[in-house]
């Protein structure tokens, strides 16, 4: 059996993370939920938010931890995410969004294999 | 009539001190419309320096602010709905450019609704009373309101014009400075309020900060010189906010999204009648504003022996839904408000198809032509399947519905239930029994009952769970922007007699 992981990244999305880093220190990816920018990942300071139990580590991208409230990843689960990035103008206080960009989640179904793995 | 793009100045600034100030470090963003991702105007890119200038010119205020009489206060909002009334036609057209959203929900929506605000807290804010309980023959117990002070008030994109008089209106009725940052996609409404209003409103009462959330958003949110920060919004900015009110030991209130169940019970189909159409209208109104709402009733329960005959109609009244330009007063939708949101709803729809969600109607992006083929355009979808699935979870703010179906009650409520919000929720029935106990059921601050999307400024609203806490309209918002001071009197001679 292999390793698989649970979220990966587009070459495009991580090409603006070392930027970010420079600017901001460590960072972390939080899974958003509800109204407007909502459903879609937020890149903040590492220091800025407060994790504990709470929070699930998905996993790492391009060597920032991704996270995600418990309750959310209970309906998350089943699902293999790629962090990817598009134009636009979102609001949040994400720090990609200075750039005319914005991080979003596209979702596929674990593999037989992968959810093996992943959700024993 | 005929509607149009409005006309727009090649830049805007902030709005500090009752005068629009060019942002301090001289930075800007362009602001694009989603009809046809052309560009409308630049606005100012802000941070900390214009912070502090609005807070100076808050704090400034304040004092004299919250002393204004009731009267006077009543006065001056009335003259701010009496304003906007007037130029009712070019808000809408400029929220429509700057959204997307059709002109005739501008019209007949956003805009009145915002003018109806402004008209019921200038209203009840005159109808007020304290309270004086003589808690013993001596002792009398003063209760009196008092504005908090300089409120920060983030609003959201969805009804740029409707949002703002939301938070607005109240804040100001109780007595507040305001520091409003409208969200970066659609500026340009909270600007022209603020020209439209300058000269009723003393300066420094109402400030507007434009920019970006990470430069203007988190300075503003956590800056110690605000007493309070209201927010409309998602869930990890939201715990953000209230990170930093924590720091501070400042109240906030959140408003932050749904995923609405709409139920439908059997009863609605006993008669082919006008109630009959209404609730098929209910069920469309998933559309409204795109979808873009965070009380979209944007799960669909039906019961299961009407699911086949309902569902037929709810499908027809979906295809008759005309898509196109915003600015043609009979198309129904719009754009999605960025392209952002148009890729997330699109990746929502397909993971909701590998999920084995079965598409009833819908279910991929609407190609216009001209000039709107450059905007964000999706067509209305009803996507069949189970309340486990991640489309019935999470807030796709699109024109995307979930639609599943229930045996019963108990479990209509409990599908209901089966989610981590609880902001609105539709109950549809012909069954006086059913129409207050399962709403009552329902975990949810607004349960429409036989009605949907009705949000007059006289009934509370906000969420229950993780859809956030504190109400808006109503009059019982004014608590959530005042302090209660407490005077308690003894009209007793003698002392004590510890000491």
């Amino acid at each position: 059996m292999g390793e698989y992981k649970r979220v990966e990244i587009t070459e495009e999305a991580a090409e603006v993370l070392p930027g970010l880093k420079e600017q901001h220190g460590e960072l972390i990816f939080h899974q958003s939920g509800g109204c407007c920018d909502g459903s879609s990942p937020m890149l903040l300071p590492k220091e800025d938010f407060y994790l504990d139990d709470n929070d699930i580590l998905l996993g790492e991208v391009a060597g920032i931890p991704f996270y995600m409230s418990h309750d959310q990843f209970e309906y998350w689960k089943h699902t293999h995410l790629t962090v990817d990035i598009t134009n636009g103008r979102g609001a949040s206080f994400s720090l990609e969004i200075p750039l005319g960009k914005r991080f979003l989640i596209k979702s596929r179904m674990l593999t037989e294999e992968e959810a093996k793995f992943l959700n024993p | 009539m005929n509607y149009s793009k409005p006309t727009f100045n090649e830049k805007y600034h902030n709005f500090i001190n009752g005068k629009f100030e060019a942002p301090v470090d001289g930075r800007f963003f362009e602001n694009t419309s989603p009809i046809d991702n052309k560009l409308l105007a630049q606005y100012p890119r802000s941070n900390e320096k214009d912070l502090n200038l609005a807070l100076d010119a808050a704090h400034a205020a304040k004092d004299s602010w919250g002393k204004t009489s009731a009267a006077e206060r009543a006065r001056i909002l009335h003259k701010i709905a009496d304003v906007i009334q007037e130029n009712l036609v070019e808000f809408a057209q400029m929220d429509t450019a700057d959204n997307g959203k059709s002109i005739r929900e501008t019209i007949n929506a956003d805009i009145p609704l915002a003018v109806d605000h402004f008209r019921y807290f200038a209203s009840v804010i005159r109808a007020e009373e304290g309270s004086a309980t003589e808690l013993n023959e001596h002792t009398l117990s003063l209760i009196i309101r008092e504005p908090l002070g300089v409120v920060a008030q983030i609003i959201p994109w969805n009804f740029p014009m409707l949002m703002m008089a939301w938070k607005v209106a109240g804040a100001l009725a109780a007595g507040n400075c305001v520091i409003l940052k409208p969200a970066e996609q659609t500026p340009a409404s909270a600007t022209f309020f603020a020209e439209k209003t300058a000269e009723l409103l003393p300066p420094g009462v109402f400030n507007v900060l434009h920019g970006f959330g990470p430069e203007i958003g988190k300075p503003l949110a956590s800056s110690p010189r605000v007493d309070k920060v209201a927010f409309t919004g998602e869930t990890t900015t939201g715990q953000l906010i209230m990170q930093y009110a924590s720091k501070n030991l400042h109240p906030v209130t959140m408003e932050l999204g749904g995923k609405s169940p709409n139920v439908f019970f059997s009863s609605i189909m006993d008669h082919d009648d006008e109630f009959l159409d209404k609730c098929i209208e209910g069920a469309v109104l998933f559309a409204f504003n795109q979808g873009e709402v965070c009380t979209a009733p944007s799960r669909m329960l039906i019961q299961e022996d009407i699911y086949d005959a309902f569902i037929e109609k709810v499908i027809d009244r979906v295809k008759a839904i005309k898509i196109g330009d915003p600015f043609d007063e009979n198309t129904m939708m719009g754009a999605q408000a960025s392209n952002d949101q148009y890729e997330k709803i699109l990746s929502y729809i397909k993971i909701g198809k590998e999920e084995g969600a079965e598409v009833l109607v819908g279910g991929e992006a609407a190609k216009l032509d001209g000039d709107l083929a450059n905007g964000f355009y999706i067509k209305p979808t009803l996507l069949k399947g189970h309340n486990k699935m991640r489309v019935f979870q999470e807030e796709i703010f699109g024109p995307v519905v979930a639609v599943c179906t229930f045996k019963d009650e108990a479990e209509a409520i409990e599908i209901s239930n089966d989610t981590m919000y609880g902001l609105g929720a539709g109950v549809w029935t012909r069954d006086a029994h059913q129409a207050y106990k399962v709403p009552r059921a329902i975990k949810a601050g607004r349960v429409w009952v036989n009605c949907y999307h009705d949000y007059p400024a006289h009934a509370p609203f906000g969420g229950y769970k993780k859809s956030g806490f504190g109400r808006e309209n109503h009059l019982m918002m004014l608590s959530h922007y005042r302090q209660t001071k407490n005077m308690l009197i003894s009209y007793d001679k003698n002392k004590l007699g510890l000491f």
